[in-house]
Formats: C-alpha cells, structure tokens, sequence
C-alpha cells in the first residue's frame, strides 16, 4: 500500500481531514456533526498517514502520544460539568456567554467544550488503537 | 420504664461489640492483662441486669427499644422477664469470669485479642437472643451466635479437626437458624404478633392455629440443633476443638441453652400440646440415655464434659416437655444450676489440661496436693452435679423426682430414663472431678502445680455460689427461680425446695441413683470398655454422617457444574440464543400478540436497492471463503446501513457510520491479514442445520417483535420535549447534537469513558508478551 | 417502511447469530459487527421511521415548523455505533492475542479457563 503516490498524497489528504473534522467539530451543534463524527473523521485521516508513511511520523507529527490526548479530552469534558457547580446548577448544566472578540459576537459554551473533549477522546482512543495496529503490522 | 433505664439497656446490649473492637488495640498494650480490664463490660452488664431482679421478681416484666425498620413492623426491642433476665445473668455473670479465665490460659498467645474480641462478640449476641423482644431481633442475634461460636471453634484455624468442627457447627446450627426465622415467620402470620412479649398474650391462637404443627416442627428443627438433641448432637463433642474458655461458655451456660430457651420462652403459647408432650420427652430422653453412655466411654476430660452437658440438654427437653409445672420448675431449677457446675468443670478440664499438659483421665493423677483449690472446686461442682446436699445440684434432682413420681406408665418411664441418666451424669462427674485428683501421682507432660489467679478464679467462684445458692434457697428461689418458673409456664409457680434432706420418695430415688452412680464410677473402666465395644459394633454415627452429606454435596455441585459447564462455548451461546428466541416468540404466541400482516410496503426503487445490497452484503459474510470476501462483505452491509440512514433522515448517524465501518474494514484488514487463518466454516451439515434454526428463529423473534412495536401507537412525549427545548433552552438546533451534549450529557460522558477504557485495554492487550510465545516477526515490504 | 425495515432486523439478526454460533473466533467477530448494526437498526426502526427529514431546526425558528425525524433514538444510536466500533476492535484485539498465546482460534481448544476432565474439588475441610 506503500505506493509513491500514496506516500506524497497522504500528509496533505491527513491535513485536509483533520481540519475538515475540526470545521465537523464546531458546527455540529447546529448542522448535522458533532464531536464523535469529527473525532473518527481525524482518527481516519491519522490511520491514513499511519498506513501510507509508517507509524514513526504520525507519533512525531501528533506530538502528544494519543492516550494522553484523549485523557485530555475526558478531562476537559468533565471540567465543563464542574463549570455549572460553582453556578450553584447541577453538574453538566449547559453555560452560555456570547463574548465579543474583535468586535464579532462568539458564542462560547460549555455544551461546546464538552463536545470538544469528546472529540478529543473519540480521536486519541481510536487513532491510539490504529497506530498500535498498524505499528505491529511492521515490527 | 424510664428513658435513663432503656438507653442504659441498650448500652448493656451493644457493649460487648464495643469491647470486641477495642480488644485488639488493649491487648497489643496490655497482653493477657486486658482480660481484668475487658471482664468490666460483662460485670457491668450482670450488675445492671441486676438491679431489675426486684422489679421482676415482684412480678412486671420489662420491656424497652425503639423502631428499627417501622415499614416493616421490626424493632429494635427487649423484654426482660423472669426466664430472660435469669440467662442474662448467667451470661453476663459467667461471661466475666470467662473472659477473666480467657486472660490466663491463653496467656502469650499471639491471637489473644483476636480471641477476646470473638468471646465479647459472642457474649453480645448471646445477651441479645435471649432479651430480645421483636422475631427479627431474635433472629439476627440467633444467627450471630451461629456466627460468632463459628469463628470461636475455629480459632485454631491450622487444624483441620478445628476447622472441620466450626464448619459443622456453623452447617448444623445455622440450619437451625433458618428453619427459626421459618417458624417465627409462621407464628407471625397466625398471630399478627411479632413481638414475643405480645405473642405470649395471645393465649391458644397458636395452639388452635391449623399452622400449629408447621410452626411446631419449624421450632423443633431450631432448637434441636441448637441443643444438640439427639441424632443432631454430634456438633457438640466436635466442637470441644475449641479453647476450653470457648467450651466452658458457649458450651455448658449460653450457646447450647438457646434451643431450650426457645422452648421455654414458646411453652406458654405451643406448649401442653399432645404432640408437644410426645415428642419433647422422647427426645430429650434419648438425648438423656446417649450423652451419658458416650460421656462414659470418653477419656478425654473435655469430651466426657461434652456428653455430659448433651445429656443434660436432653435432660431440660425432656423436662419442658413433660410440662407439669412442677417439672417446669425442676427444669428451671437444673439449667441454673448447670450453667454453674458445667462452667466450672469445663474450667477445671481446662486448668489441668493447662496445667499439665494432657487431659486424658487415665494419664492423670494424684494431683490433689499439687492443685488443693482447683480440686475443691472440683469437687463442689461435681456434688452439685452428682445432686448432692447442700448443693444446687441438690435441689433440681429432688425437684425433678417429685416431679416424676406422679404415677402412670409415660411418667415411669421417663422416671426411670431420668434415674439411669442421673446416674451416669453422677459417675461421668465424679471420674472428671476425682480421678486426676486422688490416687497414686502420675508423671505428666508438664510438672503440674496450682495455675494463676486468672484460672482458679473461676471455677472457684461458681462452685461457690453454687453452694451460696443452695443454702440460701428462700433468696434465690424468690429472686430467680420462682419468676423464671412462671415465666416458662405462664403461671405463677412458687418454689419452695430447700438444701435440707427431708425423708421423702424423692429422696429415696436420689439414693437408687447415688449407688448406681457410685457402681458405675467403680467400675467405671469396665463399663468405658463395654460401651467402646458397642460403638464398634455400631460403627456408624451421625458424626460420619456429616462428612458423607458433604461429600455427597461437593461431588453433586461438581457433577451438575461439568453438566451445565462443560467448556464448550457454542453450546453455552447455542442455549442462551435458543431460551431468547423461546423468550420473544412464546409469550407472543401464548399471549395473542402476534403483529398483524403489513400491509406491501410502499418504498421508492433507490431504497429496495439499498435494502437488497444490505441483504446481499449479510449474505456473503457467512458464505464467504476467503478472508478478504468476508471483510468486503461486512463492508457492504455496514455502508448499506449508512445509505440507509442517509435516506430516513438522520445524516448525523449515516456520516459515523461510514466513518466506523471504514475504520472497522481497515483494522479487521491489518489483523486477519496477520492470523493466517480462512474464515471459511468447518461446522459439519447437521450442526450447521441446528445453528441455523436457532439463528432464524432468533431473527424471526426480533422481526415480529418490531413489527408488533411499529404497529402500536407511539408515544412521542419525549421527543416533543426535545424538539421544543432543542434551540430554546439549550440553544443548538442539531436536535441530535444537542441530547447528546447537553440534555444526556452525564450519558455522554460514560459512553466516552468507555471508549477510552477500550483504548487503553488493547494497548495494554497489545504489549503485554510472553517473550516465548511471540509469533515469527516478518518482515514485508511494499 | 417500518415492515421492510423489520424484515431487514430479522435477517440482520440471524446472520449475526448464525455466524455467533461458530466455533471459530473470527467467525463470532463477524457475528459481533453485524450484531452491532442489528440492535442499532432495531432501535431505529422502533423510534419510527419518517423520510429524509433530518431534526435540525431551520435557522429562523425555535421549533422544528413540519414534523421530523425522530431525534431520540439518533442520539442513543450515535454513541452506540462508536462504542460498538471500540468494543470490535478491543475483541479483535483480544482473539488475535488468544491466537498468538494459545495457538488455535477454535473455541474448542481453549480450555485454559474451564479445563476438561477436571477431577473433583478437594474434600477436606
């Protein structure tokens, strides 16, 4: 599968999918996407890289080992929970602001950080688990 | 009752578990000293039971607690009357010298706080059966001697004698439990009484109950076990494995007395029954006639004690049976002083044992001079066993003659049962408190001489008030027997006997049955042989019995376990497919709830494709023969599922599942590609026509059950709350999306944990290695 | 709809269990993926089906105007359909090692956990 095309075409198609995961990603609250489609839409494009290049260059090109950056998910996904305690609501209630930056109103919110994690945990899991297939395919 | 009084009781009540956590700790600081320290709970609690003696005696019985579970009607509650408070002073009275005893002879032991906190533990379960009010309080105290007198037998848990010992105590007697909480449960039914102090109000509902008979064998199975009527009797002797402290508390005054206690305190309201007076006699006797035989063929000092106090126990069933209120008072009058003469010959077994080494009665003797106050306890407890004046012994053996001697066939016999045992008890009594004592000295294991404070102290002070109570017989009489007598019969009895011989009938018998006695301690050797011949010719007894029941047990758990069990894991999934089919189609079937016929679905050309590819798709991965057909196979039918969701308006669900499916192909490619094997099937025909069935019945079980859902109206509240709050509340107008962030976000959350715990259990999976076992590395290029 | 769509569960089903059936562990994985798809479909269906309208609400409206498709059995299935995926692969993961250790994939030959002719449990007390 290790073809020359492949191998040129693969670091710009993984590129192009992960920032089309994170476009998946943020819309999702109000068009069809979401964080577990945007998750597994980058997990592909890392197995991609994994299967055209070897798995050495996507663990150097993700930086963080995958594990780790899904417990940064879970992590993050919990904390936007506690947000809503310290507001005397119940865990997980949904917090809204709309600050404006440059001028643009943002909607920022904790449904959105959570589903943030999501996708981290959905991403570093399932790449996780690619790469260390791929990686004894070549041992 | 004032309300200092009631949480003074229950402090009475909960003390001894206090004492047992704290055991430990006093002990690692204090070593067997903590003995002086942990005897203040139980003499505390004799005290304290102590000041109710007036009031009780005066005729108010006392009652206290409070709501345990009200829902249920359970109560946290105690009822002290004349029989009640009577055990509880023998409890918490012999309970201090118990555990004063325990601080001697297992002095140095390295488990000796465990030891105290198990004695304390007990002495608070068996303070709490026997005050106990409400039928549950009842029970779980009951259990918990079950319980506590487990662990106490298997202290010495290396031996397998003493393992096996408190296994079978804990089997025997915790059946007995069981078959309590049956009764009680049936007494509370026919009476809508869960209290005993309300139940014994009731009059002769319980005896006019058509349920008389369940609760009455229920009751039975309780206290035979419990104490050690024949054939159950064999635990007992067992449980003389235990530390002589363990045997001179549970197994002379407290544990083995609750079955007899259960009788007495039920004699009011099931006694005076024909099968009652039948069936408590006949086993008490032979109860009676077993002990004392196998009390005599012993040489173990323990073992003989552990007959006597059998034959004993049979001795009070017998009594309370017999029912008259003069034998009821003789009953009465024998468990008080029992509980004194067995105690302190148990202690005395003990100290010698301790002392010097051995406990066998023909390698003892002669040790008079060496133990002059152990062997004048001796010899008082053993009077007051014999029925020797002016002992309370003394009293009980006339009072059970005066009793008996009433004329008629069934009270001859039971006259004559008594005599013989008596007798035996008289001889088995003597042999323990004598034969090491006098004679010509006999070298033992250890130089023997008298043991410390903490071990004399005990037999010493019952055998003491033994005669205490005897000679001042008006005191005791007014204070405990003639309150407890009452209580038993449920009729003011009086009692009246003194110390003093008087030439009577009664008197006459306890003459028969001092030469008898005497006869038999003479030629006590001879008859040890005799029985010892008949016990061979017998061969089996109940004891083996046991072992072949468990035995019978384990080989029977083992046979059904290889039958149900049998490693295979198609006929497990074979089994658990088959009752879920047998579990979708029947009750449709029997229930009338088979959907009714569809109308011809009305679909567009696209979706009978999509529908026919994923059909096709399913098809080909069984029939597959080659890895790569099966994986592109499972392919197909997954990206159908996502067309077809793509068509029925959830494009959110169709983008993962093109997504999962894609990255599913992917893995699936990398490992087959490396297992080498072809998923082709190696099931011959008939397995495969049997698999089949059940498959399509399963399938068949599913379908018609949609179909059934489909066709019935569908509420839709949920979902009308989802579509209206959807952008209102939580602002996001992907309906979808937004359940799963917000409104079941805490879902969400476990959902990817448990992706992540996935995650993490193949990598773990994945580099956990036998060095030894790794497949042959390759190498592949292109 | 819903009736073709039950006639697909059922087929859906037994295939699954048909290959779940198998001895072979490659064969019981296969089963398991299509399991997966089977209870996710049922739920589908179950949730009642209604064509090509997916439940987003129009920018300019706080209520869906026209009816749409069930969400709630979206939502439940959407997580199901990744869990299913992690747990597929944790047991691929788990019969490829099983392979490796034990040396078969036949259920048969992995007695390890249950041995055959196990003698009788020790008797003493």
């Amino acid at each position: 599968m290790r073809t020359i095309i492949f191998r040129t075409v693969a670091p710009n198609l993984t590129s192009l999918m992960v920032l089309f995961s994170i476009f998946v990603l943020l819309r999702g609250h109000n068009e069809p996407g979401g964080g577990f489609i945007g998750g597994l839409i980058a997990a592909s494009a890392f197995a991609i890289y994994g299967i055209a290049c070897g798995v050495s260059p996507v663990r150097r090109a993700l930086w963080f080992h995958p594990m780790a950056i899904a417990g940064f998910g879970l992590l993050l996904a919990a904390l936007s929970g506690v947000l809503s305690l310290f507001q005397g609501v119940p865990f997980l209630t949904g917090l809204w602001a709309e600050p404006h930056l440059f001028g643009v109103p943002v909607a920022v919110s904790t449904p959105m950080v959570f589903d943030i994690g999501v996708y981290l945990v959905v991403v570093g899991s399932i790449t996780s688990i690619a790469l260390a297939l791929e990686e004894r395919d070549y041992d | 009752m004032a309300t200092g009084g009631q949480s003074l009781t229950f402090l009475a009540l909960m003390l001894p578990f206090l004492g047992a956590a704290v055991a430990p700790i006093l002990t690692k600081g204090l070593k067997h000293n903590a003995g002086w320290l942990l005897a203040l709970i139980p003499a505390w609690n004799f005290l304290h039971f102590w000041s109710f003696t007036d009031d009780v005696a005066a005729g108010g019985p006392i009652t206290g607690g409070f709501a345990w579970v009200p829902s249920f009607n359970v109560n946290f509650s105690w009822y002290l009357d004349g029989l009640s408070l009577t055990f509880a002073l023998l409890i918490s009275g012999i309970g201090t010298l118990i555990v004063l005893y325990s601080g001697g002879y297992l002095k140095g032991h390295a488990q000796q706080g465990r030891f105290f906190s198990f004695i304390l533990m007990f002495m608070g379960a068996m303070q709490g059966l026997v005050v106990a009010d409400n039928f549950l309080t009842l029970f779980v105290f009951w259990e918990l001697t079950s319980i506590t007198s487990f662990l106490l037998i298997g202290f010495d848990h290396a031996r397998e004698a003493a393992r096996r010992a408190a296994i079978q105590a804990l089997v025997v007697t915790g059946l007995g439990g069981l078959s309590l909480l049956a009764g009680l449960l049936v007494l509370w039914n026919v009476t809508g009484q869960s209290e005993l102090s309300l139940l014994l109000m009731t009059g002769d509902a319980v005896r006019e109950s058509p349920f008389y008979l369940a609760a009455f064998l229920l009751v039975l199975g309780a206290a035979f076990t419990k104490s050690a009527q024949f054939p159950l009797h064999f635990w007992l002797p067992n449980a003389m494995e235990a530390p002589t402290p363990v045997s001179a508390y549970l197994h002379s005054a407290t544990m083995v007395k609750a079955g007899v206690y259960l009788l007495m305190r039920l004699n009011p309201v099931m006694g005076e029954t024909q099968i009652w007076e039948t069936v408590l006699p006949l086993f008490g006797g032979a109860t009676l006639l077993v002990g004392t035989l196998l009390a005599i063929r012993q040489t173990d000092l323990k073992l003989m004690l552990a007959y006597t106090t059998v034959a004993s126990l049979g001795l009070l069933v017998m009594l309370t049976g017999f029912g008259t209120e003069q034998a009821i008072a003789a009953a009465v009058l024998y468990l008080i002083a029992h509980s004194m003469f067995k105690g302190a010959l148990f202690m005395v077994a003990g100290l010698i044992d301790h002392e010097t080494g051995t406990r066998d009665i023909t390698r003892l003797g002669g040790l008079r001079s060496a133990m002059p106050l152990t062997f004048s306890a001796a010899v008082f407890a053993a009077a007051s066993m014999g029925g020797l004046p002016p002992l309370f012994g003394f009293l009980a053996k006339e009072e059970i003659y005066a009793a008996l001697t009433m004329g008629g066939a069934w009270p001859g016999l039971i006259l004559v049962v008594a005599i013989t045992g008596n007798a035996l008890m008289f001889a088995a009594g003597f042999a323990v408190a004598l034969k090491p004592f006098i004679g010509k000295k006999i070298e033992t294991p250890k130089n023997a001489h008298e043991g410390p404070v903490l071990l004399w102290l005990g037999p010493v002070v019952l055998a003491v008030s033994g005669l205490f109570a005897a000679l001042f017989s008006g005191w005791s009489h007014r204070l405990f027997s003639s309150p407890m007598a009452s209580a038993v019969s449920g009729n003011p009895v009086d009692i009246h006997i003194t110390a003093v011989p008087h030439v009577s009938l009664p008197l006459l018998l306890s003459l028969v049955t001092i030469a008898i006695g005497i006869a038999v301690f003479v030629w006590l050797d001879r008859a040890r042989a005799a029985m010892a011949s008949v016990l061979r010719t017998i061969g089996w007894g109940p004891d083996r019995g046991f072992d072949q029941v468990i035995s019978g047990l384990v080989r029977l758990a083992w046979h059904v376990t290889g039958l149900v069990q049998g490693g295979k894991l198609e006929v497990y999934m074979t089994a658990t497919f088959t009752l879920t089919a047998a579990v979708l189609l029947v009750p449709m079937v029997l229930f009338g709830e088979l959907p009714g016929l569809p109308q011809f679905p009305d679909l567009y050309f696209y979706e009978w494709t999509v529908l026919a590819i994923a059909v096709i798709g399913l098809f080909a991965v069984p029939v597959a023969n080659s890895r790569l057909t099966a994986i592109v196979s499972l392919g197909i039918q997954g990206f159908a599922v996502a067309l077809l969701f793509m068509l029925l308006g959830a494009p959110d669900l169709s983008f993962t599942q093109f997504m999962v499916e894609t990255l599913s192909v992917v893995i699936l490619a990398l490992v087959m590609t490396r297992l080498r094997l072809s998923p082709a099937d190696h099931r011959p025909g008939g397995e495969k026509a049997i698999d089949l069935t059940v498959a399509a019945l399963c399938g068949l079980g599913f379908g018609l059950m949609l179909l059934r859902v489909t066709q019935v109206p569908f509420d839709d509240t949920l979902t009308q709350f989802f579509n209206a709050n959807s952008r209102v509340i939580a602002h996001g107008r992907n309906i979808v999306n937004v359940i799963i962030v917000d409104f079941r976000g805490l879902d969400t959350m476990g959902e990817i944990s448990v992706v992540m715990i996935t995650g993490l259990a193949i990598l773990a999976l994945i580099r956990i290695r036998k060095p030894a076992r790794i497949a042959p590395r390759r190498t592949r290029e292109g | 709809m819903e009736a073709a769509l039950s006639v697909l569960v059922s087929v859906f089903f037994a295939v699954a269990f048909y290959l779940m059936l198998s001895k072979h562990t490659i064969r019981i994985l296969l089963g398991v993926a299509i399991l997966g798809n089977a209870v996710n479909l049922l739920i589908f269906t179950a949730g009642r089906i209604l064509r090509e309208v997916p439940p987003i609400i129009p920018i300019d409206h706080d209520t869906p105007p026209f009816e749409v498709a069930n969400p709630l059995p979206q939502a439940l299935i959407l997580t199901a359909i990744v869990i299913s995926f992690s747990f597929f692969a944790f047991l691929l993961v788990l019969a490829y090692r099983a392979y490796q250790d034990i040396g078969t994939d036949n259920t048969d030959e992995m007695r390890i956990a249950e041995p055959a002719n196990e003698g009788l449990p020790p008797m003493g007390y």
